[in-house]
C-alpha cells in the first residue's frame, strides 16, 4: 500500500490500502458516524479497516496476513499498538478473512514485515492522535498538553485522564488529521517494540483449541478424500464407483477430469462420506485405472545421469560473463578445485496434511472457503477460473495454518476441495492423507552444480565456473511453449560471489520434467548458499588460507554493489561484513583448538532483505555419528526487532529446520512417482537429533525492518558442512548428509 | 457401526462408529475435540498422543473397538483451567511456532513429568523423540519441560521468570 493511500485528508479517512473498492468498504467508519451519530452516544472509534476501539476500551486489531507459525498474527499487530500507546492486554486479535480491504494478504517471501511495517506505525500514530485529540477537546485544554500512554490520554498539567473507550464516540467524530501532525514515536520511546511478547493464540494451542483448517467443522458437514493418479499428470480411464458408493458411510464418488496445470486442479476421483475414516476406508477399497502419461517414464537416476553427461559441456543459457574464466584457470600458479554438488527434491511436509473446507450454494451460486493457506488471493483466483466462478461469488476464511514452508502458496488443495463441493449439497472438507501430502507435494526442485575454480598464486579467488543444472516444466505462456524452472530453481548472476570476481561464468540448463515444483522456505538460497560457501571453502583450503579472512577479501571493500540489471536488487556488502565479523567473534572463530573430529565451520547469506552469518560447531564420532554442538547466528535484518522472542523463535526454527533436512529431507523419483509415502521413510529431525545450544544475536542497522521467516535457513548447511570437513576431512558434495558416509580413524 | 462407551477427560461419552475406526477419529468427528492432531496415521510423528490409563498412546493406531473401559485423557482434559504445569511454561516461553504438535508434545511431556518430574535434557530428549515439530521449536519444548517441572515443584501464581530460556540472548 502506498504511504499517499493510507493517509489521505482529502477523503477525511485514512485508509487501508490504496484500491478502488476501499473507499466505500470503508464507509461504515468514522465518517460515517459522524454523520449519522450523535456524539454522546456510546460509539466504537474505527478509524481504518485494522483498529476498531469499543466504548468499553477493547482494542480489537484484525490480522490480515495468514499465521503459518511465523508468528506475524502476533508481531504486525504489535506494530500498530506501539504507536497506538495501548496496553497489549487490552488488545484483541482477529484473523482478517480474504478481503481487498485489506491489501495484499499473502505470506511468503518473509515480505509481511517490510512491506507493512512504515504503514502499521503510521496507522497506530494517526489513530493514537484522534485520540489525544478527543481527550484535548473534552477538558478544553491543548493537544500539546495531552499524552497518550497505556489506553489512556493523560493531561499533564493536572494528572487527569481519559480511557481510549471513553474517548471513542468523540475520536469517531473528528476529521483525519494531516500526515503533518501525526508525530510518530522515537523508536528509543517504544515500549511493545523489540519486546518478548508471546504468540496471541498460545493460550488457544496450549488448551487444544480448534485454530487449524483441518478443525473447521459446520453443520452437517461432510468429509472427503481425492485420489489422484501417483504418476505426475496421470489422467482416471475408469474407476469401481459403484462398489464404492455401496461402502458403509459413503455418500459420493466421482470422477473430477481436472486440468493439466500441475499446480492446480490434477485429475483425481473424490470419495465423499460422513466421517473421515469412512472416507479413508472406502478409499482403500478404491480401484482405479490410470493413464499415467509421458511422466511414467521419469526418474531420479535419469536426470541424475543426463546432469552427470552435461559435466564440462556449454550451458543452455548464459547467466553471467565477465572477465576470461579460461585463462584464469590457466594461469601459472592458479590452484583448479573442481567439484559436483547436488541435491534432490524435497517435500515441505508441514505437520497439518493440506485440507480445505468448501461449502457450495446453488441457490446463490457462491463458495464459502476456509483454507489453511498463504496465499488466499491465489486460492479465490484458481478456483474461480478454474471452476468458472466470478471471485466475488468465493468467499474466503483464513485458518491457522498447521506450518507453511512455502507449501500453502500453491492452491491446489483449496481448488480440489471447492470442485468436490460443487457436487455435493452440503458443505465438505477435504483432508489429505499423510501419503497424498508427501506424493502431491508441489516440491523444492533437486539440482546439480558443477563447479570450477581456482586461486591464484597470492591464494585470491581468480576464477569462478558454475554451470548449474536444474528441473523446469514445460508449460504453455502467450502461445508458446516454453520450459519454466521450478520456483527456486533458477540462479540469478547478480547471486554472491557474482558483482565480486573478475573472472566469472555462470551457465544454466533446464531438465524437462513433469514433477509439480513449488517454493521451498528461502526457495533458491536454501540450496545455493549450501554449494557457494561449500565451495568457497574447498578454494580457501586449496590457498591454505582462513575461511574467514578469504570470505571477507570477497567481499571487498565496497559497501554497496548494485545490482546488474532493474530487476536485480543491491547487496549491502557492508552490512554483511560487519555480521560475519560478529559472528567471528561472539563465536571465538580461530581462538579455539578442537581436537580431530570436532570443528568450526561458517558461512553467509542474503536472501529475502536479510544479512544473515553462521558459525556451527559440531561433533563427529569416528562411527561418522553427527552432533552439532552450538550454532551462532548473527543477523542483520534493519533498526528494529518487532517481537523478540517471535524473532529468536524464527532463527532457532530455521536453524534446525535446516539441519534436520541437511541430515535427512530426499524424495526419490521412479517412474513419475515419488518412491517414499510416510514419515518413516521421510524423516524429519528430531529432539535428541537438535543442536545442543543455538545462540541468537541481532545486529542493529539504520536500514528498513525486514523479515525473518527465511533468511536465517540457508547459511546453516554450508556452515555445519564446512564444520564437518574441518573435523574430519570429508566434504559433502551430495545432500541428504544420510547419504554420506562421515567416519574417520 | 457400533456402540462404544468410552471414559473421556473423567465424562463417559457414546459414540455409535465402526469398530476399526482409529480413537482419533473419534475425538475429532465424533466428539468434537479437535485439540489431538492427525498428522501420520502411521504413530510416527505424536501429533495424535493421548493417554490411555496415564500411558501415551497414539490415537491414530488405536482401534475404538480396543479402548474398553481405560481412561482417555486429551490436551482439553489435562486440566479443568488449562494451568497444567506444562501449559503455563508453554505459554512462559512462548514454546509454539504453528502449534499444530504441540498438544501432542505436552501430552507425552505430562507423562514424562509424571514418572520423573525432575527429567535430564537426556531423559527429555529420550521421552520427546516420538513426537515431531516441523517448525522445530525443540529447544524450547526442552525449556519448557524444564520450567513446568519447576512451576510443579514450586507452584507460582505469576508466570514472569525469564531466567530459564533456552539460553542467554544478546539484547536488540
Amino acid at each position: 500500500m502506498s504511504r499517499a493511500a493510507l493517509v489521505n485528508p482529502s477523503r477525511r479517512r485514512f485508509l487501508g490500502h490504496s484500491g478502488a473498492g476501499l473507499v466505500l468498504a470503508l464507509s461504515g467508519s468514522t465518517v460515517a458516524l459522524a454523520q449519522s451519530a450523535k456524539p454522546a452516544e456510546a460509539q466504537a472509534f474505527k478509524p481504518s479497516a485494522f483498529i476498531s476501539i469499543s466504548p468499553e476500551g477493547v482494542v480489537t486489531l484484525i490480522s490480515k496476513q495468514p499465521e503459518i507459525g511465523q508468528g506475524i498474527k502476533t508481531s504486525l499487530p504489535m506494530v500498530i499498538a506501539e504507536e497506538l500507546s495501548v496496553n497489549w492486554r487490552d488488545v484483541k486479535i482477529v484473523q482478517g478473512d480474504l478481503d481487498p480491504i485489506y491489501g495484499s494478504q499473502g505470506a511468503g517471501g518473509s515480505t509481511s514485515t517490510p512491506t507493512n511495517y512504515q504503514d502499521f506505525l503510521r496507522l497506530g500514530g494517526t489513530a493514537r492522535t484522534l485520540l489525544v485529540q478527543a481527550a484535548a477537546q473534552r477538558w478544553g485544554v491543548p493537544v500539546a498538553d495531552c499524552q497518550a500512554r497505556d489506553s489512556f490520554v493523560h493531561h499533564r498539567p493536572t494528572g487527569r485522564k481519559l480511557g481510549y473507550g471513553e474517548l471513542a464516540s468523540l475520536a469517531a467524530t473528528l476529521p483525519l488529521p494531516d500526515a503533518a501532525s501525526v508525530q510518530l514515536k522515537d523508536p528509543k520511546d517504544y515500549q511493545l517494540l523489540g519486546q518478548r511478547i508471546g504468540g496471541v493464540d498460545n493460550a488457544g494451542l496450549v488448551r487444544g483449541a480448534p485454530l487449524f483448517g483441518i478443525d473447521v467443522k459446520l453443520p452437517g458437514m461432510l468429509y472427503a478424500v481425492y485420489e489422484k493418479c501417483p504418476a505426475f499428470g496421470g489422467k482416471v480411464l475408469s474407476a469401481n464407483l459403484a462398489a464404492v458408493k455401496a461402502l458403509p458411510g459413503v455418500r459420493d464418488a466421482f470422477v473430477i477430469e481436472g486440468t493439466s496445470n500441475l499446480n492446480g486442479l490434477m485429475p483425481g476421483v473424490a470419495i465423499v462420506a460422513e466421517t473421515t475414516w469412512a472416507a479413508l476406508s472406502a478409499r482403500k477399497q478404491l480401484r482405479v485405472q490410470w493413464d499415467e502419461g509421458a511422466v511414467a517414464t521419469q526418474s531420479w537416476d535419469g536426470f541424475a545421469a543426463q546432469a552427470a553427461a552435461l559435466r564440462g559441456k556449454p550451458g543452455a543459457s548464459s547467466l553471467r560473463r565477465d572477465g576470461d574464466v579460461e585463462q584464469a584457470l590457466r594461469a601459472s600458479g592458479a590452484k583448479v578445485v573442481e567439484a559436483s554438488y547436488s541435491y534432490p527434491f524435497i517435500s515441505h511436509a508441514s505437520m497439518e496434511p493440506q485440507n480445505c473446507t468448501a461449502w457450495w450454494k446453488p441457490e446463490s451460486a457462491s463458495l464459502e472457503l476456509w483454507a489453511p493457506t498463504q496465499n488466499p488471493a491465489s486460492g479465490q483466483n484458481l478456483v474461480a477460473n478454474t471452476l468458472n466462478i466470478p471471485k466475488e461469488k468465493i468467499s474466503l476464511h483464513i485458518t491457522r495454518s498447521g506450518g507453511g514452508f512455502g507449501r500453502r502458496l500453491s492452491s491446489d488443495f483449496i481448488v480440489e476441495a471447492a470442485a468436490i463441493a460443487q457436487r455435493v449439497a452440503a458443505p465438505v472438507k477435504l483432508c489429505w492423507s499423510r501419503e497424498d501430502d508427501l506424493r502431491h507435494d508441489h516440491f523444492r526442485p533437486g539440482g546439480f552444480h558443477h563447479l570450477r575454480g581456482a586461486v591464484d598464486a597470492q591464494g585470491r579467488v581468480s576464477a569462478w565456473h558454475n554451470h548449474f543444472v536444474t528441473f523446469a516444466n514445460r508449460v504453455q505462456r502467450e502461445g508458446q511453449s516454453v520450459l519454466q524452472p521450478g520456483s527456486g530453481g533458477s540462479l540469478s548472476g547478480d547471486e554472491f560471489p557474482g558483482r565480486w570476481l573478475p573472472n566469472i561464468l555462470l551457465e544454466q540448463t533446464a531438465l524437462e520434467c513433469g514433477v509439480p515444483m513449488g517454493p521451498w522456505r528461502a526457495p533458491g538460497s536454501c540450496v545455493f548458499a549450501w554449494v557457494f560457501h561449500s565451495f568457497i571453502d574447498e578454494l580457501a583450503h586449496a590457498a591454505g588460507r582462513d575461511p574467514l579472512e578469504m570470505r571477507l577479501e570477497l567481499l571487498g571493500d565496497r559497501d554497496i554493489m548494485p545490482p546488474s540489471s532493474e530487476r536485480g536488487q543491491p547487496y549491502h556488502a557492508g552490512r554483511m561484513r560487519a555480521v560475519l565479523l560478529e559472528v567471528a567473534a561472539k563465536s571465538g572463530w580461530g581462538k579455539k583448538k578442537f581436537p580431530r573430529g570436532q570443528g568450526q565451520g561458517m558461512a553467509f547469506h542474503f536472501s529475502h532483505r536479510g544479512y544473515i552469518a553462521e558459525v556451527a560447531e559440531v561433533t563427529v564420532s569416528k562411527s561418522g555419528q553427527l552432533k552439532v554442538d552450538r550454532v551462532v547466528v548473527v543477523s542483520d535484518i534493519g533498526r528494529q526487532i518487532v517481537n523478540l522472542s517471535g524473532a529468536e523463535n524464527q532463527v532457532e526454527g530455521s536453524v534446525l529446520d535446516g539441519l534436520g533436512t541437511l541430515m535427512h529431507a530426499q524424495l526419490d523419483l521412479q517412474r513419475g512417482r515419488i518412491v517414499q509415502g510416510n514419515l518413516g521413510e521421510y524423516p524429519l529431525l528430531r529432539m535428541h537429533e537438535s543442536p545442543t545450544r543455538v545462540d541468537v544475536h541481532f545486529l542493529r542497522s539504520d536500514h528498513p525492518v525486514t523479515g525473518l521467516g527465511e533468511p536465517a535457513l540457508p547459511p546453516l548447511a554450508p556452515a555445519v558442512c564446512n564444520a564437518i570437513f574441518a573435523a574430519t576431512g570429508h566434504r559433502v558434495r551430495q545432500l541428504p548428509l544420510s547419504l554420506s558416509d562421515l567416519s574417520w580413524s | 457401526m457400533s456402540q462404544f462407551r468410552l471414559h473421556i477427560n473423567g465424562e463417559v461419552r457414546q459414540v455409535d462408529v465402526a469398530p476399526d475406526t482409529p480413537l482419533l477419529w473419534v475425538l475429532r468427528d465424533s466428539l468434537d475435540l479437535a485439540g489431538t492432531k492427525y498428522g501420520c496415521g502411521v504413530g510416527a510423528c505424536g501429533a495424535c498422543t493421548v493417554h490411555l490409563n496415564g500411558v501415551p498412546t497414539r490415537s491414530c493406531m488405536t482401534p475404538v473397538a480396543t479402548v474398553g473401559l481405560k481412561k482417555v485423557l486429551t490436551i482439553e482434559g489435562l486440566d479443568a483451567q488449562a494451568r497444567h504445569p506444562l501449559q503455563q511454561a508453554w505459554v512462559e516461553l512462548d514454546v509454539p511456532q504453528c502449534g499444530y504438535c504441540q498438544a501432542g508434545q505436552i501430552m507425552t511431556a505430562a507423562a514424562l513429568l509424571k514418572e520423573n518430574p525432575k527429567p535430564s535434557d537426556a531423559d527429555i530428549d529420550g521421552a520427546m523423540s516420538g513426537n515431531l515439530c516441523r517448525c522445530a521449536t525443540y529447544l524450547r519444548i526442552r525449556a519448557g519441560i524444564h520450567r513446568a517441572a519447576e512451576i510443579a515443584a514450586v507452584p507460582v501464581k505469576s508466570p514472569v521468570s525469564r531466567k530459564t530460556k533456552p539460553q542467554a540472548k544478546e539484547g536488540v
